[in-house]
Parts: C-alpha cells; structure tokens; sequence
C-alpha cells in the first residue's frame, strides 16, 4: 500500500466565471522509504498539492490515501486529528514557535497527540542528539541560525513517527551550502526510519536528494 | 495550554499593555467598592448589628425610622401577633457630644436600646453609655461624662463597643430612660412617652421566616409597617441611591474591563494568526488554542488583580482616615471573580476569528 496516494485530485477555487483550477487531474503515489521532490515554477500548484496531502486543504474531487486513511471526505476535526497523528510538516523558514525552547519545539506535537511525559521527553533529546542539537535543546529559536532552525523543524515533525512528512522549501531561507547539509539530513532521516516524504522546491541543485523528481506545471503533474 | 502559558512567561511585555490596563481598573473598582463599603457600613452598622429579623414602624412614618413613633398600645398589638418571640424598642436621634478638654465637639447618633444586639451587650446602668470605638479617636475615654447637646446633658461612658456607626457618625448606646432625658434637655419635640420607641426590633419565633412575618403584622395590624431589615437598612436616607449608583459605576468599570481584553485579544489573535495557523497546522484544534487564549486572559485578571490589589492596600493606608474607605474580603473576591469572568468572555471575542485561521496559510509560497 503507497504511503500517499493520490487520484484524479482537482482543486479549485471561486466558482463560474471566477473559478480558478489550482490542481488537475493529480495523481500520485508516494511508496514507503521513498523521497520525491515536486518541482515548478511558482504558482504551479506545488503548495497546493502538498496542502491536499497533508489534509490542510480537502479537495474539489478526487482521493487522497495516506496509508490506509482515505482522507478526501474527512471533516475539519477529523483533518486536524489526521494531521496530529499522521502527517509531518516542515515550512519555510522553520516556523517555529518562537518561545519554546528547541525541546519543547518538538514536544508542542508530542503534547498535541496527547503523549506526555517521559517517553516523549526522551524522543525529543533522542531526535535532536541525531540531529546534532543536543548542545542546542534549551535554546529558544532566536538562539539558533537558520540551519539549526529548520533541523529542529525537522525533528518536530518526525516527533510523532508520522507516515508521511511533507517539507515546504525547506532550503530557501539557507545558503546553497547549508542548503546541501539540510537536504543530507532531511535524506538520511526519512530513510533511516522507512517514511514517506514529498519535497516541494524550486531549487533543483537540490533535486538529486530524491529518489524521484515530479514536475508540475498549471495545476497539472508531468506524466 | 502548555504553550500558552510559556508564551505568557517568557514573552510578558507582549501582555503587558493589557496587564497594565487591567491592574488600574482594578484599582478603581476596588477603591469605588471600598467607598461603596465604607459608605454603605459606616450608614448601616448599628442596624446590621441588631438581631431582630423584623423592624416595625409605625404606618404614617412612610418607612422613615426618624419619623416613625410606635406607642406602648401599637407595641403590645405587634407582640400578640402569631409568630413573633419577642419586641423590644429602638430610637435614635442624632446629638453632638461635648468631651472634657476638648473644643470640638463629636457628632453621635445616640440610639435607645433595651435588649443587646449582636454587637452590644445588655443597656448600662441608667445615666451611662457605650459608645462606638470611632468615638474613642476624638479622645473618649472610658469613665468620662460626656455633655449632649446643647444642654450638655452628662452621660457616664461605660465602655466601647466595636462596628456600631449610623449615618457615618459613632452611635452611643444608652437605656431608654437615660436616653429620654437626653433628648427632653436638647430636643423636646423628640421626646417619647413612656413605653414608646421610635422602631419595634421583632424576634420572630423559631420557624417563622421574617418575611412571612412582615406580610403577617403588615396585613394584622393597620397603624404599623413591617420591614425585613434588609429593606429597613436600605430605606435609611441615601443608602438605596447611594448603593446603586456605585454599583452603577462598578458594573460599568468592568464592562470596561472586558472590552480592554477584547480589543486587548483581538490584537494580540491578528498578531498571531501566523504562529496560530503553523499550530493548526500541526494539529492543534480551534479549541485548544481558544482555551490557551481564555487561559492567559484569566491570568492576566489575577495578576492584574494581585497587584492592584497591593497597589489599593497602598493608597489605602495613606488615604486620610475622614474618607470612609472600607476594603472588605467579601468585595475583593467578587471583584476578583467578577475580573474572571469579564476576561474570559472578553477572550471569547475572539474565539470566532481563531476558528476561521486556515490551517493551510502556514504552508506559503507558490
């Protein structure tokens, strides 16, 4: 069963003569242990797409399967459930929550799926020593430079062992060379652990970190 | 909830515009209900402090305990009826007392009272008084004669007793045979027959209900009104309008207070919409995220409420004693949980705009 499975995904917005198609006729798979990256110029619908994916946006028709939940009929609850328990993110830029320590980062998701105590706690010090961050785990976001940020982004979503994480840009915000180290991470990590990942970028000095580079082009994926 | 506590933690200064608002709106509401207090307490003690459950006056008084005269025939009518235990007198009339030493002299309600209270015990011996413990600042000392009134009547102080004001003045407690001979040397006019009181203090039997026996003598009895004394204490001259224009004020200084929190909150959710929508992004629910925000808005009233309450304790104590302040626990707690519940549906406000973050503007870009 693919990890993220997606059939004649459409969206659109507005309706009539102001509708706009974002996503057409999408499909995708995504295997286990396998790394794609979606590229294409901006407004192609990369975000959209990886919106849908992780049940941030429900699509105008089609379906979505991350693993064995089909999500395309999900309510806003059960999406925000999903996304707890399933899904990972890494944004542009970290998007940390910028008074939390670089721990406590990572145990806000542990929190929200309501696993507390000490064996969050140890995941957390577990994932950021692999990340290098173990000097770093009492530093609040404002401490770290742009490459420690999005590595404790990384652990965050990798907190709750989701089946799938999705990565928005992840190198944008970084220089070409901590750009390369991020990505070697972002590898290494989700292939260690068996998981799915989509990388949405521009950057295609970055692409070769894929296992698989799909192209997107006016709301429509390369065949 | 976690996360919303830290951020109040670690980040005070983004709260501490409305910290601030709200800690001098505490101090207002506290000073206004301290004045309500000491206002309202200096009018009424002496006739909280009675333990009758039921005032009697008579029917052409219009409520007016200083107008109302109950004769010896009205009172022995009032103790016949069903229900009640006992009837005892009580008159008042207001007199300047004259201290030895002293120029000035001190204003007193001077009460006529024949069985104790909660507050004052048995009548002294005829020609003596207890006096309110306020008198004793004006350099009353136990074992001195006081002269009442113009005549300058002599009283005997007997002792004091402690919380017995009326009308802001210290009252004097005496027998009302001492107390008719005050008034026959000062006011004439005022003077009763023997047997007569101004109010009837009615006991009522055990069982009875005070109001059922104010219904029972008010329907019984046409020469005389029944009160509760609730109602008797709040038809006193300027209690009832007093009490409600301050609680006027007060209701109005916290519907302030909630719309600072509002607009306060308001702020602070459009300031976050970015960091809130990475959180549901994640997975954090509208409601988590509503209830961080009710969290840190109840948190801020208790500070706010800690330290204007110290900030009030402060200009009490330099307030200068003429001004009847009175800080009363039963006003701090209600003004604290009136303070919660102003923060929590200032809060709510915006409960409706958290709800409607997308989820989906954490992931930006093309």
């Amino acid at each position: 069963m693919p990890a993220l499975e997606l059939e004649d995904v459409r969206k659109t917005y507005g309706s009539g003569d102001t509708e706009v198609v974002a996503l057409d006729h999408a499909t995708l798979e995504v295997h286990d242990d396998e790394m794609v990256a979606l590229v294409g110029p901006s407004g192609s619908g990369k975000t959209t797409l990886l919106s849908i994916a992780g049940g941030l946006l429900a699509p105008t028709r089609g379906s979505v399967r991350v693993g064995p939940h089909e999500i395309s009929g999900y309510d806003r609850g059960q999406l925000t459930k999903f996304r707890r328990e399933f899904v990972g993110f890494v944004f542009q830029g970290a998007n940390l929550v910028p008074f939390l320590t670089a721990k406590e980062n990572l145990l806000v998701v542990a929190d929200l799926a309501g696993n507390k105590g000490k064996v969050s706690d140890k995941r957390a010090m577990t994932l950021l020593e692999e990340l290098g961050l173990a000097h770093r785990v009492n530093n609040l976001p404002g401490q770290l430079s742009g490459g420690e940020r999005q590595r404790v982004a990384i652990g965050r979503a990798l907190m709750n062992e989701p089946e799938l994480v999705l990565f928005d840009e992840p190198t944008s915000a970084l220089d070409s060379t901590l750009g390369e180290q991020v990505m070697d991470l972002i590898r290494s990590e989700i292939k260690g652990r068996g998981t799915a990942a989509v990388v949405v970028t521009h950057d295609t000095r970055m692409t070769h970190y894929a296992d698989r580079v799909v192209e997107i082009s006016d709301g429509r994926l390369a065949a | 909830m976690k996360t919303a506590w830290r951020e109040l933690i670690r980040k005070p200064s983004r709260f501490l515009t409305a910290g601030g608002a709200l800690t001098l709106i505490v101090v207002l509401i506290l000073l206004l209900g301290g004045l309500l207090d000491g206002l309202y307490l200096g009018s009424t003690r002496a006739l909280e402090a009675q333990s009758a459950g039921v005032f009697v006056y008579s029917a052409d008084a219009n409520d007016s305990f200083f107008r109302s005269r109950i004769d010896g025939n009205l009172r022995a009518e009032v103790a016949d009826v069903p229900g009640v235990e006992s009837v005892s007198g009580l008159s008042v009339v207001q007199l300047p007392a004259h201290v030895p030493g002293v120029v000035d002299v001190v204003d007193t309600a001077m009460f006529a009272y024949e069985a104790p209270n909660q507050l004052v015990p048995e009548p002294p011996a005829t020609g003596e008084a207890f006096l309110d413990r306020s008198l004793e600042g004006d350099g009353i000392e136990v074992g001195q004669t006081l002269g009442f009134g113009p005549a300058r009547t002599p009283v005997k102080v007997a002792g004091f007793v402690d919380g017995t004001t009326f009308n802001l003045q210290g009252a004097v407690w005496m027998d009302p045979e001492t107390w008719n001979e005050v008034v026959r040397a000062n006011v004439p006019a005022a003077t009763l027959a023997p047997g007569a009181s101004q109010a009837l203090l009615v006991t009522p039997e055990q069982g009875v209900e005070a109001s059922a026996l104010v219904a029972t003598i008010g329907q019984g009895i046409p020469g005389v009104t029944a009160l509760t004394k609730q109602d008797a204490i709040l038809g006193l001259p300027g209690v009832k309008d007093q009490k409600s224009i301050f609680t006027a004020i007060i209701t109005v200084t916290f519907v302030v207070a909630g719309l600072v929190v509002a607009l306060f909150f308001a702020l602070l959710t459009l300031e976050r919409a970015a960091l809130f929508g990475m959180l549901k992004a994640i997975g954090s629910s509208s409601r988590t995220l509503a209830a961080g925000l009710s969290l840190q808005a109840v948190l801020i009233a208790i500070g706010a409420f800690v330290v204007g309450g110290l900030a009030t304790l402060g200009l009490a104590a330099i307030i200068p004693a003429a001004i009847p302040l009175d800080l009363e626990i039963r006003r701090a707690v209600t003004t604290v949980l009136g303070l919660i519940v102003t923060a929590l549906i200032g809060s709510a406000i915006s409960f409706r705009r958290v709800v409607r973050i997308d989820p989906a503007t954490a992931v930006g870009g093309s």
